[in-house]
């Protein structure tokens, strides 16, 4: 697919309307890519004008922050918004909450300041306007779906019903899980835990999860961030299921479910 | 008038100013220690403050996230409240060596409101019952934590039984006073109230007492009560208890920011900026080095002290815990266990010594141990649970701070991940150059 990067738009003299922040995770990790692709031609087939970083993006420094490294955060962040406000960036929606709460709760206060979005909430948006409309006889008819709340998202940041939203305007039948929205169960990689073995316990934290939404019998999980994704994805895997359990980010679903003229 | 009319006054206002006086030298203790920590910038607006207030603390409405256990609480809580309005009479009686002075000032509404204290004391007393079931239950695993091994499990078990303690004087107290003015007993028939409705259940328990024994019951019953309530008072500021109090300025401290940001550290912003653009750097810099994160509870700020003090050990943060409920270390409900105990060690210190000495202790490593605050996922769900706004990852992420920048102490995949952030500018090794080809992929 072509996507334009920043840099080259101003080459061109162009200044799109909003920057797809696309994140480590969304650009380097194989599964995670399928997320960041199906995005881009959601945007593409509703014709918004987005661009990215491309090689200019650097880690928001999220993982390094909770860890306890400050100073590399401070780094990382120095950087980004040396580069985002080079450009005069004035609105970025990115698919990983770890981004989105970064840019949009942290960046200010380090000087830079940007409208920030998360996809689920502007493909909520996008339906609302009518811009993107979901298939009669879509592939996901009659499937049973449950989502499973991004901590960034949801407690971290109090957005729990746009991506239900979304959801519910498909042709299927949405379940919820035991723990839910606040009480929702974490997929276990947050604070940096993707990046580490999990300390010594009885199980591991997305065994705990994948159990709890396997227990719904749903066939479509739905996942609104690329750690989730892979947190609950490796889950299923182990516990066998991943022949008739699929984890899905909202973008997929709604790019396999959406009408194409 | 008797001796004893004269002695009775005395006696009762010296235990009012000891037990006063006592309650305001260790609530002075709890403030001085509360200050030791790091100032911390309140951001946000009082109205939303007060707004926490009414709704968090006033209104509990966490504390609904469990409907039941919540009505038990709200019974408890409120009752307790309204209950104590009658001490401003019982004071007062005290003081001036008179008996039910409200009576004759209050006329038919007195004995409503005492029906309506005897009502709520009996719904205290069942709540207290089977709250006291509820913690020996093995099925609620958050009150049988090894958290509570030891004073913690105690000190709730006091709490409660001397709740039902004092809510039992409170109606022997009424059932011996009104049985005495259905005898007609010189002094009690003088402040007739009729019977109340709760208390006067207890009369096939009196019924066959003498008019001297039944004195005495409502005598002691009386000077037990106010005796009781006056421990009470003075027992909560070296207990769990304390959040009765402390939960409302808790709830107005609360952070009123997105859970998901954390704390900027502006002493590194500064140093970063200057690292970039060293022409922006001061050519002597003659600052001592801040601290980075904390290691000990000076090093907290003084919001995470007054949450430390505010936690009433309920463990709603644990059980909602990910890492705490799949079997790891970490238990947000010890980590501010920890933090209180710690405080307590360098408070005891401070009054021994009148300044603060070294004790080659501190609240990481002594009390909470690396593998604990490695293990947390940072979903904000302890922080989320609890019912008097205490903030657990704030700690925890203070600690983290210092073991790593301090310390140099991370595991090896966090340095490894350190490594890759720092030269290929995401978390893991891949070439930066190869950052947009997964557009190429497809």
């Amino acid at each position: 697919m072509n996507i334009p990067t920043l840099a080259s738009c101003v080459a061109a003299g162009k200044s799109p309307s909003i920057l797809f922040w696309v994140g480590c995770a969304g650009s380097f990790d194989q599964r995670a890519q399928s997320i960041s692709k199906a995005f881009a031609h959601i945007l593409q087939k509703v014709g918004i004008e987005f661009a990215i970083l491309g090689k200019e993006e650097c880690c928001t420094g999220d993982p390094a922050r909770r860890a306890g490294n400050e100073f590399l955060f401070q780094m990382m962040a120095y950087q980004n918004i040396q580069t985002l406000n080079g450009y005069g960036v004035k609105k970025i929606v990115t698919t990983c909450p770890h981004c989105f709460n970064t840019l949009k709760n942290e960046y200010p206060e380090l000087g830079g300041h940007y409208e920030v979005i998360h996809h689920t909430v502007l493909l909520q948006q996008l339906i609302d306007e009518g811009k993107i409309r979901l298939k009669e006889e879509g592939p996901f008819k009659g499937k049973r779906i449950v989502y499973h709340d991004s901590c960034y998202l949801g407690r971290a940041n109090g957005i729990y019903e746009a991506p239900r939203k979304v959801l519910a305007l498909l042709d299927s039948e949405l379940v919820e899980m035991k723990r839910c929205r606040s009480n929702g169960l974490c997929c276990g990689a947050g604070g940096s835990q993707m990046f580490k073995e999990e300390e010594k316990g009885t199980q591991r934290i997305n065994k705990a999860r994948t159990d709890e939404a396997l227990a719904t019998s749903a066939s479509i999980v739905a996942a609104a961030c690329p750690f989730c994704n892979t947190m609950l994805t490796d889950g299923i895997k182990g516990a066998e299921k991943e022949d008739t359990v699929k984890v899905l980010d909202i973008a997929e679903i709604i790019e396999k479910g959406m009408i194409t003229e | 008038m008797t001796a004893l009319q004269f002695l009775e006054p005395l006696l009762f206002i010296a235990f009012t100013l000891v037990a006063v006086t006592l309650v305001i030298k260790r609530g002075k203790i709890i403030l001085k220690t509360i200050q030791l920590g790091r100032s911390e910038e309140m951001k946000g607006s009082p109205i939303d403050r007060w707004k926490n207030v009414l709704l968090l603390a006033l209104g509990q409405q966490k504390m609904f996230r469990k409907p039941g256990v919540a009505l038990l609480h709200l019974i408890v809580y409120a009752g307790f409240i309204i209950i104590n309005i009658e001490i401003v009479e019982i004071i007062l009686d005290g003081i001036l060596g008179q008996h039910r002075l409200f009576a004759p000032l209050l006329g038919s509404l007195y004995p409503l409101l005492i029906n309506a204290f005897e009502l709520l004391a009996l719904l205290v007393l069942l709540a207290c019952i089977v709250f006291i079931i509820r913690r020996n239950l093995k099925s609620i695993s958050r009150l049988q934590s090894t958290d509570l091994e030891g004073w913690p499990r105690n000190d709730a078990m006091i709490i409660l039984t001397a709740e039902i303690i004092l809510m039992s004087l409170f109606l022997f107290m009424n059932a011996s006073d009104t049985l005495l003015q259905q005898r007609g007993h010189p002094h009690y028939s003088q402040h007739a109230t009729g019977n109340f409705w709760i208390s006067s259940l207890l009369y096939p328990l009196l019924n066959n007492c003498s008019n001297y024994t039944l004195v005495v019951l409502e005598r002691t019953s009386w000077w037990l009560h106010i005796l009781g309530i006056y421990a009470f008072l003075n027992y909560l500021p070296y207990s769990k208890h304390l959040h009765i109090i402390l939960a409302f300025p808790n709830a107005y401290y609360a952070r009123l920011e997105p859970a998901g940001k954390m704390e900027n550290m502006p002493s590194i912003q500064q140093e970063v900026i200057y690292a970039m653009q060293p022409e922006l750097a001061p050519a002597e810099s003659n600052t001592n080095p801040p601290r980075f994160g904390a290691r000990d509870v000076m090093d907290l700020s003084w919001k995470n002290l007054l949450d430390a003090y505010s936690c009433t050990e309920c463990g709603r943060c644990s059980s909602a815990c990910p890492a705490n409920q799949t079997g790891k270390l970490l238990s947000p409900r010890k980590i501010m266990m920890d933090t209180r105990d710690r405080l307590e060690e360098v408070g005891k210190s401070l009054a021994k010594q009148g300044t603060w000495q070294d004790d080659g202790r501190s609240l990481l490593h002594h009390y909470i141990s690396i593998e604990e605050i490695n293990a947390c996922t940072t979903c904000n769900a302890c922080v989320q649970e609890c019912p008097v706004s205490i903030n657990p990852l704030d700690i925890i992420l203070q600690l983290r701070r210092n073991l790593v920048m301090e310390e140099s102490n991370t595991p090896a995949e966090w340095a490894t991940l350190f490594g890759n952030v720092e030269n290929n500018f995401a978390p893991w090794k891949f070439n930066p150059e190869d950052r947009e080809k997964w557009i190429q992929s497809s």
